[in-house]
């Protein structure tokens, strides 16, 4: 039986240990996380090496590894993912800015709100990828058709999110800026916009991701750059090493994106960090 | 004996007993407010003079509250009307609200500057006004903390620095320290009472508390329950500056509590004739 005592020092030598056990039980969560990728990386390439699978569909990581070594010597690699990134930037722009816009107009007027929900309530639904070929029928085979993809993904969820966000603030703040003297635009600036960051930064995430879906199934249909393109055409021409590289390259864009927003969310959203 | 005059409600504009008394600051004229059928509010006519500490008790569900709004131009009456005397170009009022006001997103010292910004003060005024407030309520330590980091006691200073800074007329104040522990309560009243001193503007302040009214009020407003009315007004002729702790072995301000109290018993021990009626 310990007896606790608040003079004696035992207290303190009990929280330190506390706190060493639990950094030590941080890192080793963390290592964790690395180690499980690798080890079944390291399994792969034996299971191939030793024709456990079939190296046609599966084959080594370390000859893909090499094809994109190859690919990104050549400048193939380079020159499809900046061809990618430059469209999901561009469309994401394109379709978040309005969302935003729109989502906080719903949030905060009413007619408004009644006026556009249920238009994006039946429109939301649609499969974004079943629009594909009137996308392409309306806007044609260039660029302007894959912004405008990756611009109907980003545009739902921040729309609907933003709205969701401005109708959860406590009226009570509303209030304050009406007695405060806010006007219209110190309305949106000071109090719903930053009122609903959390619930716009949750629809960002989102419309990234349906965004980076969206653009690798624009790119497969009649593009002649960008990763999806790169994927199809190694289908085509049946190179499975370079549809890995592609599928690769593609996973992590998605993983540096929600490293970006985490931070983003982070620096932009200071009020709900940390205590 | 006290001094402690009570007026019924008709004989309030009456003030020929005081003749120095300064001119109407707020007036409330057959006031109604009604929610669907129920009357929240019933003809309440009032006039608070310049510089008024006044306090509104009453029981829970008297529209002291809806008072409140209707005078902040948050909400409309029904019926009749209430107004702030305009005197100044300064904004007519500023209120503190009753819990969590101030916004999570901002630090407190934008936050006390919220209403000095919303109308485009110069920047070096808002420096000195809410330096000022934010050493008066003890926030200055804490200028660059959001809400989030702040004890209740400490987010309920920031509404009252971000409403004294703004420098409106009138302060109106619904049950600003409800919510906070017996011992962050009288903290809380004696720093109010210091900075009002400063500036002596006139105050409405809302509250269920009987000792906080008398504590800090001039004039009480004891109102009734469904429908509120003004039951009685009392005069607070207790000296100024106050001590909260001292207060509360002055035998005026017991007899003065003793007396709300046996009005506000009557309220709740024979609740208003339409009450029953709807029941």
């Amino acid at each position: 039986m310990q007896v606790i005592d608040e003079t004696t020092p035992g207290i303190k030598l009990r929280r330190t240990v506390r706190r060493r056990t639990r950094g030590r039980q941080r890192w080793s969560e963390r290592l964790l996380g690395i180690a499980s990728p690798l080890v079944l990386l390291v399994l792969w390439e034996i299971a191939a090496r030793a024709g456990m699978v079939d190296a046609r569909f599966f084959p080594a990581p370390s000859s893909i590894g090499h094809a994109m070594l190859t690919m990104a010597k050549s400048g193939e690699l380079e020159s499809n993912t900046w061809a990618t990134l430059h469209r999901l930037l561009l469309g994401f722009v394109a379709g978040g800015l309005p969302g935003l816009v729109l989502g906080i107009l719903m949030g905060v007027y009413r007619p408004i709100r009644l006026a556009i929900e249920p238009l994006i309530a039946a429109t939301y639904p649609i499969p974004k990828s079943a629009i594909l070929p009137l996308i392409l029928l309306i806007f044609g085979l260039g660029e302007s058709s894959k912004i405008v993809m990756v611009a109907i993904g980003a545009f739902y969820p921040i729309a609907i999110n933003t709205t969701a966000g401005v109708r959860e603030i406590n009226s009570i703040y509303f209030d304050v800026g009406k007695n405060f003297g806010a006007g219209r635009w110190n309305t949106f600036r000071t109090i719903a916009l930053p009122g609903a960051l959390p619930f716009i930064m949750t629809g960002a995430k989102l419309g990234a991701g349906l965004a980076l879906i969206l653009i690798a199934i624009a790119e497969m249909m009649g593009a002649k750059k960008g990763l999806g393109y790169m994927i199809w055409s190694a289908w085509e021409t049946f190179d499975v090493e370079q549809m890995y590289a592609g599928l690769f390259v593609i996973a992590l864009i998605g993983f540096l994106i929600t490293i970006v927003f985490d931070e983003l969310e982070r620096r932009i959203i200071p009020w709900k960090g940390t205590k | 004996m006290i001094n402690a005059n009570e007026i019924p409600v008709a004989g309030l504009a009456a003030s020929a007993a005081f003749p120095a008394r300064p001119p109407a600051k707020i007036r409330i004229d057959r006031l109604t407010k009604r929610h669907g059928t129920l009357t929240v509010l019933d003809g309440i006519t009032a006039e608070i003079a310049d510089g008024t500490f006044c306090c509104v008790v009453g029981p829970s569900g008297c529209g002291k509250t809806s008072l409140l709004r209707i005078l902040a131009n948050l909400d409309e009456p029904s019926s009749g009307s209430a107004e702030i005397v305009r005197t100044t170009r300064l904004p007519l009022n500023s209120v503190v609200f009753q819990g969590d006001s101030i916004f999570p997103w901002m630090t407190v010292w934008d936050n006390a500057a919220y209403g000095l910004r919303m109308r485009g003060a110069p920047h070096a005024h808002i420096k000195e006004v809410v330096g000022h407030f934010l050493d008066r309520t003890g926030l200055t330590r804490f200028a660059n903390h959001y809400p989030r980091q702040l004890s209740g006691g400490m987010r309920q200073r920031v509404s009252i620095a971000r409403a004294f800074a703004n420098d409106a007329e009138v302060l109106l104040m619904d049950e600003p320290f409800s919510a906070l522990d017996e011992q962050n309560k009288t903290i809380l009243q004696e720093e109010l009472l210091r900075i009002w001193e400063e500036h002596r503007k006139t105050v409405l302040f809302i509250t269920h508390s009987v000792d906080e009214a008398v504590t800090l009020g001039d004039l009480i407003m004891v109102m009734t329950a469904q429908p509120g009315r003004i039951k009685t007004v009392i005069d607070v002729p207790l000296a100024r500056p106050r001590n909260v702790l001292e207060l509360r072995h002055d035998r005026d301000y017991g007899e003065i509590v003793y007396r709300i109290w046996g009005h506000l018993r009557e309220e709740v021990a024979h609740p208003g004739q339409r009450r029953q009626d709807r029941t």
